[in-house]
């Protein structure tokens, strides 16, 4: 049982890190909450259902398309909706909440609330100490690695990144030095987005492609930020998995409070909130309110 | 002059108070309110059978009631009861003020039901619920009839008679396992969805699997809306279950069939899973939910009587998929409502329910008749058993929704067999038989 915990938690932990590392960076660089985070994501797995099941594209194809679009749309969110409220963290807050539900109210005249399905990237599964999982787990177990790696790269190693996280450190010295910085926030938009677009792709095999798929994720994605502490990928790494394996618990320990995995996930948070109200590796706003 | 006046007053106050309290009077509509979660599958459901009795009864002259023929006009409702039951309750609210309709049909999560049918009967009005299992909405109305005597089940039978006949269903998935692969001690693996309905069917499995000489492996419970459940899937693995007792009426029921399928899980699936009784199901799972079982109402290429083919060739004809249960209000409205209005010859409520509540009339699934409680008290609850409604089980093969129970059924050792036509041999999927092959 203990292998089952360990890998149920490292693919958990890994699923959420994938939605959560794209809402870190845009909250980190920018201060944006972006609440329609998870409806960019149902938005890619609508895109790969379409293109693959009624135009008949190949995956592979239909994923870039998809990341594509839904990075268009992202970038158009911040032009048009967020930039003119962008002083005011509550209105965001608002307009994205808002946005998501219209999100998912044009995919429910779309494609109604019927439940559809895409086709995984690479059937089967393989057994791994006695424990069966999905190559497409173990895909999203590799995308995480890989997206980290890249981003490592492209912050620390690229002029770009170098704006991004002096954007991040602060806001007005960045403006003051010439940087533009409304500019660098709309390219942590367009990232953070594409991300989610990336996740998509990546997880909608596993799950069931509905207009209200967005809702879950949403939860849990705000959960590991906060725990993480907000704006830290670093913290959201740890909190991802830390959340993913308090889920395996309840269900190998609990079988009968399966439901319960959320509810229990959330409560860790609550409660290491409680002990360290910045979350675990988050940094105090304070002096900027 | 002032005399006339007068009389003219008294004239349309007359007219006025008539018009008010006598509403079937000058109408020639019978206004049937349709209430479902019309952006999914039962409420598409609900809204489709309606259609199909509807265009039939008018068709054919409308119904008679008292000598004159009126037409059935629907009105939809859409009571969003998936995500909100407040949203129920104000589309029932609509169709009690705005609407007016005379009936209403439709319902499906019991949590909404119960609220939507608190509604209607401050209403009096006749409501026949069309996708709800709980007992308690039957037990509603044997414990305060003159409140909840407006309320009849329609579909499905109630949460007891759905274990029982997935518990006939289990023993006969069982038995074959049995004889085909020689299991001895057959260990059984409950996985109910967390809702409402579902905790008496636990309850009731976890007290009668042992009975059965099956071992209870664990009773797993994820959420209705779970979308990744193969962690309980490699649990279930790990306790060494045959077979998998499936209690499911949301959407999780297609990641289970989806995850065991991919996963080759080495248990036969059984029991109820609602998401496998749609055509869509084999779509959904990306075809992994071949030789799933599950109970069902109809199928294709089965007849249960002379109505049943007739009804479900002009549905798929007309809507392209099977009928599913909430499809049921066909039957509500065209055979036991209208039935009993051309009996009765009014709209008036209280005098249909008299009549509907001791008719016994033939459906598509069966024979239709309400029964009472020990006591003798009126239940509007469906007779559930042979010669009445038994239900279906289906099984997915290779992308066809396959009768195959009850097949040579025998209620009793002295009871005579019962087959339905069209029904053909279930099948152990081959990764099961592999694993257990000695």
């Amino acid at each position: 049982m203990v292998f089952d915990i360990v890998i149920t938690s490292l693919i958990k932990g890994s699923t959420y890190a994938m939605l959560a590392i794209g809402f870190s960076l845009i909250f980190g660089v920018a201060r944006i909450v972006n609440i329609a985070h998870t409806a960019f994501y149902m938005v890619a797995a609508y895109c790969i259902f379409y293109t693959t099941t009624q135009l008949g594209f190949n995956p592979f194809f239909a994923i870039i398309a998809a990341v594509a679009l839904v990075t268009l749309l992202g970038l158009i969110t911040f032009k048009l909706l967020i930039a003119p409220i962008r002083e005011h963290e509550a209105a965001v807050l608002i307009a994205t909440i808002a946005l998501a539900i219209a999100l998912q109210e044009v995919m429910m005249i779309l494609f109604t609330g019927d439940y559809r399905s895409v086709p995984a990237l690479i059937p089967g599964f393989a057994t791994i100490m006695g424990v069966k999982v999905f190559y497409q787990q173990l895909l999203t177990f590799v995308s995480v690695l890989v997206v980290l790696g890249l981003m490592w790269l492209f912050l620390l190693h690229t002029k770009l990144g170098l704006a991004i996280r002096a954007t991040a450190q602060d806001r007005e010295v960045a403006n003051l030095v010439g940087m533009n910085e409304s500019q660098v926030a709309m390219l942590a938009m367009g990232i953070s987005v594409g991300l989610a677009g990336v996740t998509g792709a990546v997880l909608a095999p596993l799950t069931i492609v509905e207009p209200h798929m967005w809702n879950h994720p949403l939860a849990m994605m705000l959960a590991v930020v906060v725990l993480g502490g907000l704006g830290s990928i670093k913290g959201s790494l740890y909190a991802a998995f830390i959340l993913g394996t308090a889920e395996a618990l309840v269900v190998f320990l609990i079988p009968a409070g399966a439901y319960l995995k959320g509810a229990v996930a959330l409560s860790i948070m609550v409660f290491v909130l409680l002990v360290r109200p910045a979350g675990l590796f988050g940094v105090q706003f304070e002096e900027e309110r | 002059m002032k005399k006339i006046r007068s009389y003219w007053v008294i004239l349309l106050v007359c007219a006025l108070a008539l018009t008010v309290s006598v509403p079937a009077w000058a109408k020639d509509t019978i206004k049937i309110g349709v209430i479902g979660p019309m952006q999914f599958v039962q409420g598409k459901g609900h809204w489709n059978g309606a259609v199909m009795a509807m265009e039939e009864i008018n068709a054919a002259g409308g119904v008679n009631v008292g000598g004159k023929k009126m037409k059935i006009e629907l009105v939809q409702a859409d009571s969003n009861e998936f995500l909100n039951v407040t949203d129920a309750t104000n589309a029932m609210e609509l169709l009690m003020t705005r609407h007016k309709v005379d009936f209403v049909v439709g319902g499906f999560r019991t949590e909404a039901v119960m609220a939507m049918q608190d509604i209607a009967m401050e209403y009096k009005k006749i409501f026949f619920g069309a996708g709800a299992a709980h007992p308690e909405l039957c037990l509603r109305v044997a414990q305060d009839y003159d409140t909840y005597k407006y309320f009849f089940r329609a579909a499905p039978f109630n949460s007891n008679y759905l274990v029982r006949s997935s518990f006939l269903h289990l023993q006969f998935v069982a038995g074959i396992l049995k004889s085909q692969l020689n299991i001895p001690n057959m260990k059984v693996a409950i996985v109910a969805e967390k809702a409402m309905w579902a905790d008496p069917m636990v309850t009731a499995a976890e007290g009668v699997i042992p009975k059965f000489g099956m071992e209870v492996a664990g009773v797993w419970r994820p959420s209705p809306v779970a979308t990744d459940v193969t962690a309980e899937l490699s649990a279930i693995q790990r306790s060494g279950a045959q077979v998998i007792f499936t209690i499911f009426s949301s959407s999780v029921g297609i990641p289970f069939a989806r995850q065991a399928g991919e996963l080759k899980i080495p248990a036969v699936q059984v029991g109820i899973n609602v998401e496998a009784q749609k055509d869509s199901f084999w779509e959904a799972t990306q075809g992994q939910g071949n030789y799933i079982f599950t109970m069902n109402t109809y199928s294709r290429e089965v007849e249960q009587n002379e109505l049943t083919a007739p009804f479900v060739n002009a549905y798929v004809e007309r809507f392209g998929e099977t009928p599913t249960y909430t499809a049921d209000t066909y039957a509500a409205i065209k055979h036991s409502l209208v039935t009993a209005i051309e009996k009765a010859g009014t709209l008036n409520a209280d005098k249909l329910v008299e009549v509907i509540r001791d008719q016994v009339v033939k459906t598509p699934t069966g024979v239709v008749q309400y029964m009472k409680d020990d006591q003798g008290r009126y239940l509007h609850e469906l007779t559930w058993g042979p010669g009445y409604l038994l239900g279906l089980g289906v099984q997915w093969q290779d992308g066809k929704m396959a009768g195959v129970w009850p097949n040579k059924f025998k209620a009793s050792a002295e009871a005579p067999e019962i087959s339905y036509t069209g029904m053909v041999d279930y099948i152990i999927p081959p990764w099961v038989a592999e694993a257990y092959k000695k």
